[in-house]
């Protein structure tokens, strides 16, 4: 069986990103296996710009985010290979895939990082009522049609879901020609970005409809019509205002998906709340020198995010090549949410020496907030906030100095002002 | 006078602006909670613009992304469109050429944001 | 051409009917009016293989039922379809329950059931550790089996073809004539002759059956809806898990499926559409409702997808097998619904024995070949063997739909045999690629691409299961 120090599943944002960090940090024996047909996984559809404002202080397409990792990989010469797909993964690091040229292969790894990224929900997942014609796509696979092969999935377009790829596909198929009748959002505020609702929905004049869902698809052979009804506080239809509107397409951007069926052939524990890795602040899962990053771990807005924690888990699989497995862990410290958070990633901390950045979400929209973060009762750090979002992913460093006071976890909560 | 509002993009605050404006000039803005929001509320007003993403055609591949290589007027972003619809280029496309000069009269050139081979 | 025989309907019935006449010297046709086999309550149902216990004895369900359930396995093993004899149980919550189970049991052995048992909480509980601990007791049957309905269907019709027979798919029949020694049977401006026709047009055996005057029986569609839950559930229950009969039916069922996911379902309804497979809120609320009173801890969140599927019902409840009052070349295989799936395989031999009695000459066949190659042959194979396969054709080291792990070579393969798939729907009934937990959201573009290649067909031009259902309206520029 060939033997590699450091094995990547996923050449996306996070793959490459990890794979230039752990490259830089001394490793030189890497491998990337991705699917596709080239590396940068779902940039390379994300056409639209807004990418890189944090990493590379200026607004880059999809694409060009993505250059700027290839061309690293390719001047470090970091071998990869497309079109392999990773079949299955073992807790020791015996890596199974499948491409054309090697068949089914094995590689035993040193190291492995996951890098998969996730997946979007489907209509399946919501139980919505009706047919099943022709016409109901996710917002990624409209994606897809329109930005690489260059087809229309439709012409009058109901979107459920106000997450950002439905709110990029609204533009989208509206420059291209689609009608796109309305957004549809269950929940009173939307997932999406605010730069995204204006420039996406409010300059095009589509009408975003807050507590609203589709409680009905309609149409044998191809979607012709949907049942739009809004709902109440427990987000449950309210009959009495069902609206029909006429349509060929429904597209859904109703959530993503870590991608985590590999972590879990590999026994890699998940959390719950975010269904990617437990990992501590270098990004390794429960499983010695499996690492994890990037939406498999947790889903990102923003792909700068993603680079940056990939960079975490290149260095954490660098270390671990180099030093090995270590016999005596120090005692890992718990990271918690609560009060109005709904998830912490790392989940945990292995030591106390380097600034850790706390990567949290919260449970709904809050405005003049607190955010403190605990030991016990004792407040190690607080930051106030104007508003928070459960669609903007928020973060908080914790200093070395802070880090000493920490004895038995860390909690992160939020606190109302005044 | 004329009040229009709008909601700022400058961060993930998205404040809710009010703009106010005279015979289609700017009087005041507010609502905003920095600088930069005032500034956004008085451009939006004046001469909004918006940088365009879109695909190419490539002959006998697929689509070619490409985007403004700065912000056009907001207003004729179909006529733009149209503008780069009709046209089909010819591999090899490389990132970063420009593959329309100055569309619609503009100064603004449109850049291939991947390379196609 | 003039056929011995044809057959209205590629379901499950239809395909094992032509399946069983390629093993006689005799030139066989089944029509179709969809774009594909399976189209109609084959493929939406409880992919159950029924003990026959439940249809009351002398019918000709439980005498045929008992005998499809004997012959399933080998009939399965034959095509390469998957099927397990997981065994079923019916369970009872209070002795008015029970009462009605022993007289299944009772009815059970009547039918010439084997293995029967009535067993006890605690042996229930230790064969399906999640029920709810409100069990009394259950009626086991170890014969009880599950099948893919619609791989049995595609299988049996591939097989018919490598043997002879021809398929006619996009063909609804709108006009029957008897010539005095044959049928002409007219389809928009088609028409094809046959001496002995078969009606195995299942919701619309009655509408076939009037063409030729017999207007004895009609057809009802009853409505059942399911969810189909995710792969990581397929071992919650081991076992086919039915309440106790009421007058208003089986009730919900869980299931284990060949594929490895679980299924809830089917509700019961009534109805008068023949299209309509709306899937209803109310319906998903039932099935979830009844699913967790049989067992609390049911992961109904996992839900993948929900569809809905037809029965075709009569009003005397029994299968409708006989030559037509009105020609005796006409052979009725109508009504066939549940235990229809279980029944196909009896079904098939005992129309053939119909048509011998209605004066078909039936000399053996002696090219006959039972065996067809699994659907599923490719990913069946080791890894050794896999790559020996790759190594001639390395399509089939391309995976293309990610969460059921399906490659390229296997969507050709799909695209190329017997039947052919022309539509996504088709390859996915054929591959599993799209039936996983993203269903088809990254590969369906690829798979469309594929087909356009393969069938030299524009890529806007596939569909998604035939006219009317495309995909995309047409290129962006």
């Amino acid at each position: 069986m060939k033997q590699i120090e450091l094995l990547i599943v996923g050449g996306g944002p996070a793959g490459l990103a990890a794979a230039v960090s752990a490259y830089e940090h001394g490793v030189r024996d890497i491998l990337i296996l991705d699917r596709g047909d080239c590396l940068g996984g779902i940039l390379q559809q994300c056409i639209h710009n807004g990418f890189g404002l944090h990493k590379f202080k200026e607004e880059l397409t999809g694409p060009e985010y993505s250059y700027k990792y290839e061309q690293k990989i390719e001047e470090l010469h970091i071998p990869y290979r497309l079109h392999t797909m990773v079949v299955d993964i073992t807790k020791d690091r015996v890596v199974t895939a499948i491409n054309e040229e090697d068949g089914v292969f094995q590689v035993k790894a040193k190291a492995v990082i996951l890098a998969m990224g996730c997946r979007e929900r489907s209509r399946g997942a919501l139980n919505i009522a009706g047919t099943r014609p022709s016409g109901i796509f996710t917002a990624g696979t409209a994606q897809r049609y329109v930005n690489i092969k260059g087809y229309l999935p439709g012409k009058k377009v109901v979107i459920l879901g106000s997450g950002d790829i439905g709110l990029i596909m609204a533009r989208r198929m509206t420059l291209e020609g689609a009608k796109v009748e309305a957004v549809c959002e269950l929940l009173p505020y939307s997932g999406g970005l605010t730069r995204n609702i204006v420039q996406c929905l409010n300059d095009f004049d589509i009408p975003l409809k807050l507590s609203h869902t589709i409680t009905e698809i309609h149409g044998k052979d191809r979607v012709t019509g949907v049942t739009v009804c809004a709902v109440d506080e427990r987000r449950n239809p309210i009959p009495e205002t069902a609206e029909y509107i006429e349509c060929d397409t429904v597209l859904l951007s109703v959530g993503l998906i870590p991608e985590n069926e590999l972590s879990k052939s590999a026994s890699v524990a998940l959390d719950p709340v975010t269904s990617g890795a437990v990992v501590n602040e270098y990004r390794e899962t429960n499983i010695p020198g499996i690492f994890a990053c990037g939406n498999v771990l947790h889903v990102h807005d923003l792909v700068d995010f993603v680079s940056e924690e990939a960079e975490l888990a290149g260095i954490g699989a660098a270390r671990f090549i180099q030093n090995g497995e270590q016999d005596e862990k120090a005692a890992e410290i718990p990271v918690n949410a609560a009060g109005g958070v709904r998830y912490v990633v790392p989940q945990k901390l292995s030591s106390k020496n380097d600034p850790i950045k706390l990567f949290f979400r919260v449970a709904n929209i809050y405005k003049n907030v607190i955010i403190e973060v605990k030991d016990g009762n004792t407040v190690l750090l607080s930051r106030k906030k104007q508003k928070v979002a459960p669609g903007e992913m928020e973060s908080l460093v914790l200093t070395p100095e802070i880090l000493q006071k920490v004895h038995t976890g860390v909690t992160v909560a939020l606190a109302q002002q005044g | 006078m004329e009040q229009k509002k709008l909601t700022c993009i400058v961060c993930p605050m998205g404040c809710t602006l009010t703009v106010t404006l005279d015979g289609g000039k700017v009087q005041s803005v507010s609502g905003n909670t920095c600088p930069r929001g005032a500034k956004y509320g008085e451009e939006e007003c004046t001469h909004p613009t918006r940088t365009l993403t879109t695909t190419m055609k490539v002959e006998g591949k697929d689509m070619v992304s490409v985007k403004s290589a700065s912000p056009l007027p907001k207003e004729h972003l179909f006529d733009y469109m149209k503008l780069l619809n009709k046209v089909e280029l010819k591999s090899p496309i490389h990132i970063g050429d420009v593959v329309l000069k100055n569309i619609g009269g503009t100064g603004i050139d449109i850049v291939a944001t991947k390379s196609v081979f | 051409m003039i056929f011995d025989v044809a057959v209205i309907g590629a379901g499950v019935v239809g395909g094992l009917i032509g399946r069983e006449l390629t093993k006689y010297k005799l030139s066989v046709c089944i029509l179709e009016k969809e774009c594909d086999v399976a189209m109609g309550s084959s493929r939406a149902n409880s992919a159950i293989v029924h003990a026959g216990f439940d249809a009351e004895s002398g019918t000709l369900k439980a005498k045929l039922n008992v005998r499809g359930s004997q012959m399933m396995e080998q009939v399965a093993k034959d095509l390469g379809v998957s099927y397990r004899r997981n065994g079923s149980l019916v369970i009872g919550f209070d002795e008015k329950d029970m009462a009605i189970i022993r007289t299944l049991y009772d009815r059970g052995l009547e039918n010439g059931v084997q293995g029967l048992e009535l067993i006890g909480r605690e042996r229930l509980k230790k064969l399906e550790p999640h029920l709810s601990d409100q069990v009394v007791g259950a009626l086991h049957a170890p014969t009880g089996a599950i099948i893919c309905p619609y791989d049995l269907t595609i299988s049996a019709v591939g097989n018919a073809m490598d043997n002879g027979a021809e398929l006619k798919l996009n063909f609804p029949v709108d006009k029957i004539e008897w010539a005095g020694e044959l049928f002409r049977i007219y389809s928009k401006d088609t028409t094809i002759e046959a001496r002995y026709l078969v009606d195995a047009a299942g919701l619309y055996a009655d509408e076939i059956a009037k063409l030729i005057g017999e207007d004895g029986f009609s057809i009802r569609p009853r409505r059942g809806e399911y969810l189909l839950l995710d792969k990581e559930c397929g071992s919650f229950s081991d076992h086919t898990v039915f309440r106790t009969p009421t007058k208003m039916g089986k009730g919900i069922l869980i299931t284990p499926t060949v594929d490895g996911n679980l299924l809830l379902g089917p509700t019961s309804e009534n109805i008068d559409d023949k299209e309509d497979t709306e899937v209803t809120a109310a319906g998903i609320q039932k099935i979830i409702g009844e699913a967790l009173g049989d067992m609390p801890e049911v992961p109904h969140r996992k839900v993948i997808t929900s569809f809905c599927g037809l029965r075709a019902t009569t009003e005397g409840g029994d299968f409708i097998l006989r030559p037509a009052k009105e020609n005796p070349h006409f052979i009725l295989a109508a009504g066939i619904d549940s235990p229809g799936l279980s029944s196909a395989p009896a079904i098939a031999e005992y129309v053939t024995e119909l048509l011998k009695k209605a004066g078909l000459v039936m000399e053996p066949n002696p090219k006959f070949i039972p065996l067809r190659e699994s659907t599923h042959w490719f990913r069946n194979l080791p890894n050794g063997e896999k790559n020996k396969v790759i190594e001639n054709d390395p399509k089939f080291g391309r995976v293309i739909c990610r969460c059921e792990t399906v490659t390229e070579g296997e969507i050709i393969d799909a695209i190329r045999r017997n039947p052919q798939a022309t539509t996504l729907d088709a390859v996915k009934r054929r591959t599993r690629s799209g039936m996983g937990r993203c269903q088809g959201g990254f590969c369906s573009p690829y798979i469309v691409e594929i087909l356009s290649r393969e069938l030299g067909i524009p890529f806007e031009e596939v569909t998604k299961s035939g006219k009317g259902s495309y995909i995309n309206v047409g290129k962006t520029k």
